[in-house]
């Protein structure tokens, strides 16, 4: 009776595969459409402040004059001072759990850190306000100030709010990131490389430093570059502890302000050319990141062997 | 050469010093989630009442009220992402595991990772361009939209890998019983990975509940009931900044008490994911 029926139809397959693509579609959509937006609202500052916006440090809105330096300043030093703090924790921390630590703790720990990851930015911002900033204002800031103050990174009043404040939280927002990519990098590392050099009679250091290290360097570049790229656009969390001040201060107890913040502050309230500003600040961070971003999944992907996911 | 028999005590003791050294930078990485849960407890749990369930907020100041409204309002918005984010998403990643092409699969994810970097606060001023302006209102559809883009390439990923990791027989089987295919992708393919695209959806929902930069420029909060999506609404996190960086002493234990709210929420749902893949080879 088989050869009596109709083939079935195919239409079905075809809108559903067609429908499903749309689908998977949207993705590059999503990205044009941000990148179009952007630029269509920060055409007229494109315009009106060309490339001097970049550079001018003027951020006066009462005579709507606009230079995003300060924030293009913040946001580096604070992404660095976080990329300082962060990155031997984390790359510590997952040499760590997968070359040194006994095996029922790893488990533990791992989950720990994705809590860590899990906490919101705000909740981590009201912590920073409410704890962490009194906590250096009292403590920290003063024993720095004292047996660092030669230096002119530790000069100047320590009202807490700071760009080291800022650094600070920003660390702790992307060390689960640096750390997570770090160690599927370090599991990734064939144990036919760390075989070889315990059969020298290497100890566990030794493996790690020679066999281990050498090969996955490159993953862990990638790894922190991908935390760069975090920091880079991390925004609530920062905003509540940095000080929020545009100037540029040779101090990290001075307050700053990020590209991000300024953005999260002042687009409700802002006059339309202000907004075309900070729209236009929105497309360099949001060029930067990706940029950013395609460098860190570059050297990802290219990472031998590796199978990383964040 | 690496064996060096008189050295020999005094390299076992550096690869000690090490592990020990990195044993420190674990607990020092460790240390801001102790410290945070710890002054959310103490902070948020004297300031968690019954009226922070069931009252608006009152007042600059004024003692008493809740974030009822904003609890609220997090559902709403959470819903909204949810029609926006997970059929885009799971059908999204249906394409790439049943009919993309390697070359295609390969651009998609790498344009996945990429959204997935971007900053979410570009989200909320592009919304804001595209929807609030436009409209002349700040709204709730507006901010689901902004959660829900925020959520798409997330499931879309975790949707591919529990896709693929269906058997290739099921689809074999299905398909030379003359079933046709879209069919035995609904029902054969994605019926057999249920859990695994549920526990996606979760944890992109855990991901946006907490979210605040996308929403301050589309939903932009309300200290009142709003039952109309076309206005502003309130939610957890936007009550929880605004809060934080007010003057009040009462705003911010409610701000404490918010917080905790709201990560109980969120490691709610991670609980959930975890018991739903344990033992499962789902990476999460």
């Amino acid at each position: 009776m088989a050869h009596g029926m109709k083939p079935p139809s195919r239409i079905g397959d075809t809108m559903f595969a067609g429908f499903t693509f749309l689908m998977a579609f949207t993705v590059l959509v999503l990205i044009c459409v941000v990148g179009w937006q952007l630029w269509a609202g920060a055409r007229l500052s494109i315009g009106k402040f060309g490339l001097h916006f970049l550079v001018s440090s003027d951020w006066d809105p009462g005579n709507d004059v606009y230079g995003a330096l300060p924030f293009i300043y913040g946001t580096l030093v604070s992404s660095l001072l976080a990329l300082l703090i962060a990155v031997p924790l984390s790359v510590a921390t997952a040499i760590y759990l997968t070359e040194l630590a006994p095996r029922w703790l790893r488990q533990p720990i791992i989950s720990l850190i994705e809590m860590l990851a899990a906490i919101p930015s705000v909740i981590l911002g009201l912590w920073g306000i409410f704890v962490m900033v009194p906590w250096l204002r009292v403590y920290v800031l003063p024993w720095l100030q004292h047996y660092f103050g030669w230096c002119p990174l530790f000069r100047g009043s320590t009202n807490g709010s700071c760009m080291l404040a800022g650094g600070m939280i920003i660390a702790i927002m992307i060390i689960p990131i640096i750390t997570s990519v770090s160690r599927e990098i370090l599991v990734s590392v064939p144990d036919l490389q760390r075989e070889a050099a315990y059969a020298l009679g290497a100890t566990r250091w030794e493996v790690t430093r020679i066999a281990v290290l050498s090969y996955a360097k490159r993953g862990i570049f990638g790894a922190i570059i991908l935390g760069l790229g975090r920091a880079l656009g991390e925004t609530m969390a920062v905003t509540m502890v940095i000080g929020n001040t545009p100037q540029i201060a040779a101090s990290l107890f001075a307050p700053g302000y990020t590209l991000a913040s300024v953005i999260a502050n002042e687009f409700a309230e802002a006059s339309d050319v202000c907004v075309q500003s900070l729209f236009e600040i929105g497309l360099v961070l949001f060029v930067v990141t990706i940029l950013v971003n395609l460098l860190a999944q570059m050297v990802l992907k290219t990472f031998a062997g590796a199978t990383v996911k964040q | 050469m690496i064996v060096n028999a008189r050295n020999h005590g005094r390299r076992k003791a550096l690869s000690m010093c090490i592990s020990i050294f990195t044993l420190l930078c674990a607990c020092l990485v460790v240390a801001p989630l102790g410290l945070v849960f710890f002054h959310l407890l103490r902070m948020g749990a004297s300031a968690l009442n019954f009226d922070f369930f069931t009252h608006v907020p009152t007042g600059p100041g004024e003692p008493g009220g809740g974030m009822a409204n904003a609890i609220v309002g997090t559902v709403v918005l959470l819903g909204l992402a949810c029609a926006i984010g997970v059929p885009t998403g799971v059908l999204g990643g249906v394409y790439l595991s049943e009919f993309g092409t390697a070359r295609f699969n390969w651009t998609v994810r790498f344009l996945c990772d990429i959204l997935n970097g971007v900053p979410s606060i570009i989200w909320g001023i592009v919304i804001n361009g595209l929807i609030v302006i436009p409209m002349k209102s700040y709204s709730a559809y507006a901010g689901g939209l902004a959660l829900g883009c925020l959520m798409i390439p997330l499931v879309m990923r975790t949707t591919e890998e529990v896709l693929v990791l269906v058997p290739q027989g099921y689809r074999e089987a299905a398909l030379a019983l003359g079933i046709a295919r879209w069919k035995t992708t609904v029902h054969i393919v994605m019926k057999s990975a249920t859990r695994g695209i549920i526990t996606g959806i979760l944890l992109a929902l855990a991901r946006v509940a907490g979210e605040t930069a996308p929403l301050l420029f589309t939903a932009l909060g309300n200290n009142f009931w709003n039952n109309d999506l076309a206005k502003p609404i309130a939610a957890l996190p936007l009550q929880i900044f605004a809060y934080a960086i007010s003057p009040y002493d009462n705003w911010h234990r409610q701000a404490w008490a918010g917080a905790l709210v709201l990560v109980a929420f969120i490691f709610t749902l991670n609980v959930t994911v975890r018991f739903l893949t344990r033992g499962k080879p789902v990476r999460v």
